[in-house]
């Protein structure tokens, strides 16, 4: 049954850990604005867009102007 | 109807601007959208459909001149080093999806920035920039051509630590949770029958790691409620904090006593529950409309830098650095910092904020001229001659900070049950400790501490919080935002409502248009609407919207005489629309106290626009149904002329006063707090500024939520302004939900007494007592609020 001293010990460790990371999510700012991160990972990296080629047309149109 | 523009999604019209196959409404949103392409960046108008922002002035000019001192950089740059600096600017644009992902992308529009990321709910955008490479000037500007226009005022200067309070309480959070689940796994043993045959240096063992991970608890994440308890004890008040500290402090020491006696393992388990549920009540509470500002005084509404002239020189100074005696120039739509004289050019002075009055004022040189006005029209050089702090509409801000409105009376309701509360509580204790000590002195004292355990005001603390707090995100939700919770229990004890015209019952801009003349056919009316969309004149602007017609004429030889009227050549017809003596040349006064507009057309005059201010929609039946249970005024800056109007609405025993100045508004509202009565004042701008604060209630009507309002309790959007009756009466609903709620944790607490009392309270009765009672009350006071508002609220 001593185990059960060993284990506890473990336990709160393991959770202090926890705790640490939620204090260092806390004060890195993380809970401050909880809508923009979650758009901001559905966003592609525009740089190589897929609509490169609607974009030539439109910059065709552009230097016909 | 027209085409949607393409990108901020308003109506086009008959003619829009076309480029690239594509509807635009205006210039300035057909030029964001070729930065856009320029720079590859479509992908802001698939993110969300027609996400821009219309922007009605284009030209940037030297507005953001200042941003070029170094005292101005200096402040406002959060950081700046090694050529690399950190700014951040609030954005009230900022409203979408796409937003974001423009404002993360600015690099792509310039590579001097390095970094940028947006905060959506405070509405702010944090830049990364190479110094050498853009300017903090350019950068605005950079904002401004996309229509993301930053706003910088004198107040966001000072820069305030706002949110870090918010950081503490979800740490207390974090760390109280971590306790709780810790205590309530070393307390299992306890809850399950045969937990005593487990062996005694467990016990022990379980108890120790409790009491050592509670320590936190007690001495950091409940620090608020004992400093509170002795602030209120110190003003002899009795508040709902000094309950709970006492409840906190016995839940501690028993639990320490059981423990190291080695007689048990304590309470541990609920002193942790209890704090976790104070805090998480706090923290809905707490959650506030970071965006909105509900503090802002009159350095808000002035600008940073003005420009001064010197030696024929033009300036850009700071507006601090500004003194009697300077020379300043005034642009199109610039304010007038502060009392001064005309030395140059027309003023066409637009002093709707200050005063109420919705039409431009001309003066000429050698007038004064006083701060908060706006020039309309071509620049004018002014002389100072008072500092701003001694202008006019300074000092009425300044006045406000005699007026004291903090919550120091403490005559809340929980306050005022919790002083009952606490004395019954106590006297209960005591009698039973008394009672225990003659017939079993064994049990006196944990028959005391026991009482004062059981009845620690938990779910009585957390029913407030929950029903206003959730109040306040459904009011939210429908575009009334308050200030704080406390807002709902004033607005419940308002007996008198104080409402302002110009801005706060009528719209600020649209107009009733009546025409006395001539029949106009459709011919003249697209004429007359072609010559007034060459304007800028807010009655032009009117004429123009509540004009029909859509294909407008050539308008040749346009002039617009500031404060006279404009004249032209449309489809080569003469046309003159203006004053009355701009058109029939009579300088005599106008006797229907009206606003007029004449019409000139080619060789006479076809008649007069009679204009009306246009009031809210719904305005009748919210004065009717606040009429029934309060006193209503109208205080305005107006003239009479719409007396007789008002008299129809308001009904002939409402107190109509007229011509009053801001400080004329003020003293009233005073005098009425000094008969007693609970005031609410409704009003919009900086004229209502001092009577808002003066109030028990104020409640700003703002077209633009982010926009500069005065300093208030409360912000209705004024669509919503049709609803004000019943928020108003919704505050009754919470209360009587929040007076339930008090019943129901009256019933659990008398529950507990009985057992505590008779010395039967055991560690696993308070461990599933007190959560139970907690989470009933947050579950009935929550679940209510939004059942009995979406009642109210369905139509």
């Amino acid at each position: 049954m001593s185990v059960i001293f060993l284990l506890v010990i473990i336990g709160v460790v393991v959770a202090g850990l926890f705790l640490a990371a939620f204090i260092w999510s806390v004060k890195s700012g993380q809970y401050e604005d909880s809508y923009s991160p979650s758009v901001r990972i559905l966003f592609d990296d525009h740089k190589k867009t897929d609509h490169s080629e609607s974009k030539s047309t439109e910059t065709e149109k552009t230097t016909k102007e | 109807m027209g085409l949607p523009c393409i990108h901020c999604g308003e109506d086009c019209g008959r003619n829009p601007v076309m480029w690239n196959d594509k509807p635009f409404c205006c210039h300035g949103c057909k030029t964001v959208y070729q930065i856009l392409n320029q720079s590859e960046m479509k992908q802001y108008y698939e993110i969300e459909k027609m996400p821009g922002i219309r922007v009605e002035t284009h030209d940037v000019g030297d507005k953001y001149a200042f941003l070029d001192l170094e005292e101005v950089k200096e402040k406002l740059l959060d950081f700046s080093d090694s050529g690399r600096g950190k700014v951040t600017f609030f954005v009230p644009g900022i409203h979408c999806a796409s937003c974001i992902w423009l404002l993360e992308n600015l690099n792509t529009l310039h590579p001097g920035i390095i970094h940028s990321s947006v905060n959506f709910p405070k509405k702010e955008n944090y830049i990364t920039f190479k110094e050498d490479e853009i300017s903090l000037r350019q950068i605005a500007e950079l904002l401004a051509s996309i229509h993301y226009v930053p706003e910088i005022t004198l107040d966001s200067l000072d820069k305030d630590k706002r949110g870090k309070n918010d950081k503490t309480l979800l740490l207390k959070i974090g760390i109280t949770g971590f306790v709780l689940m810790n205590v309530m796994f070393y307390n299992i043993p306890e809850y399950l029958p045969g937990g005593e045959f487990l062996g005694e240096n467990f016990i022990g063992f379980f108890g120790w790691m409790s009491l050592i991970v509670s320590i936190p608890v007690v001495v950091y994440c409940s620090n608020d409620y004992f400093l509170s308890a002795i602030k209120s004890m110190k003003h002899k008040i009795i508040s709902i904090d000094l309950p709970i500290a006492i409840g906190i402090t016995t839940l501690f020491l028993q639990s320490a006593y059981d423990v190291i006696s080695g007689t048990g393992i304590g309470y541990l388990d609920s002193l942790a529950g209890l704090v976790f549920f104070l805090l998480i009540g706090k923290w809905y509470q707490g959650k506030t409309y970071q965006a909105l500002s509900f503090e802002r005084d009159y350095k808000s509404y002035f600008p940073i830098a003005v420009t001064k002239i010197e030696n024929n020189k033009e300036n850009v100074i700071l507006l601090e650095k500004l003194e009697a005696g300077d020379h300043i120039l005034v642009r199109n739509m610039e304010l007038i910092p502060a009392d001064s004289v005309l030395i140059n050019g027309d003023g066409n002075i637009d002093y709707s904020f200050v005063t109420g009055e919705s039409l431009p004022v001309l003066k000429h040189k050698g007038e004064s001229v006083f701060a908060g006005g706006r020039q309309v029209g071509s620049a004018i050089e002014l002389e100072i001659n008072k500092d701003i702090e001694q202008s006019y509409l300074t000092q009425l801000w300044n006045q406000d900070s005699t007026s004291d409105k903090s919550d120091s009376r403490l005559n809340d309701l929980v306050n005022n049950v919790s002083q009952y509360f606490t004395v019954i509580i106590l006297s209960i204790a005591a009698a039973a400790g008394i009672f225990w000590l003659f017939n079993d002195p064994s049990v006196a004292l944990f028959a005391f501490t026991s009482v004062l355990i059981v009845a620690c005001p938990c779910a009585l603390a957390l029913t407030v919080p929950f029903s206003f707090g959730s109040t306040m995100r459904q009011f939210g939700r429908k575009g009334f935002y308050l200030k704080k919770t406390e807002v709902i229990e004033k607005l419940h004890q308002v007996t008198t409502i104080v409402f302002d015209k110009t801005g706060t019952i009528t719209h600020s801009k649209a107009m009733k248009i009546e025409f006395v003349g001539e029949d106009l056919d459709e011919e003249m009316i697209l004429m007359i609407k072609s010559l007034v969309r060459h304007s800028t004149h807010p009655l032009s602007a009117a004429l123009f919207q509540n004009l029909e017609g859509e294909n407008y004429y050539e308008v040749e030889n346009f002039i617009e005489i500031p404060a006279m009227g404009i004249s032209g050549n449309v489809n080569g017809i003469k046309m003159n629309v203006g004053s009355r003596k701009f058109v029939t040349g009579k300088d005599d006064k106008n006797e229907s106290l009206k606003t007029e507009v004449y019409v000139y057309y080619k060789d006479r005059i076809l008649g007069l626009f009679q204009m009306e201010n246009r009031y809210r929609e719904g305005l009748p039946e919210v004065i009717e149904n606040l009429k029934k249970t309060n006193d209503l005024h109208l205080i305005t800056g107006d003239n009479e002329s719409e007396k007789a109007n008002l008299e129809k609405l308001f009904g002939m025993d409402t107190v109509l006063r007229f011509n009053q100045s801001p400080t004329d508004k003020l003293e009233y509202i005073q005098e009425l707090r000094k008969q007693g009565k609970s005031v609410l004042m409704i009003g919009d701008g900086l004229n209502d500024a001092g009577a808002l604060n003066e109030s028990d209630v104020g409640i700003t009507i703002a077209d633009d939520i982010y926009h500069f309002s005065p300093a208030c309790d409360a912000i209705l959007e004024s669509k919503r302004f049709k609803d004000l009756d019943k928020f108003i009466k919704f505050t009754n609903t919470s209360l009587n939900i929040v007076k339930v709620s008090f019943l129901i944790s009256f019933l659990y607490n008398i529950f507990g007494i009985y057992f505590a009392v008779t010395g039967l309270l055991t560690p696993v009765f308070a461990a599933i007592l007190m959560p139970i009672s907690s989470i009933s009350v947050v579950a009935f006071a929550t679940f209510n609020v939004s059942f009995f508002s979406t009642k109210t609220f369905k139509n």
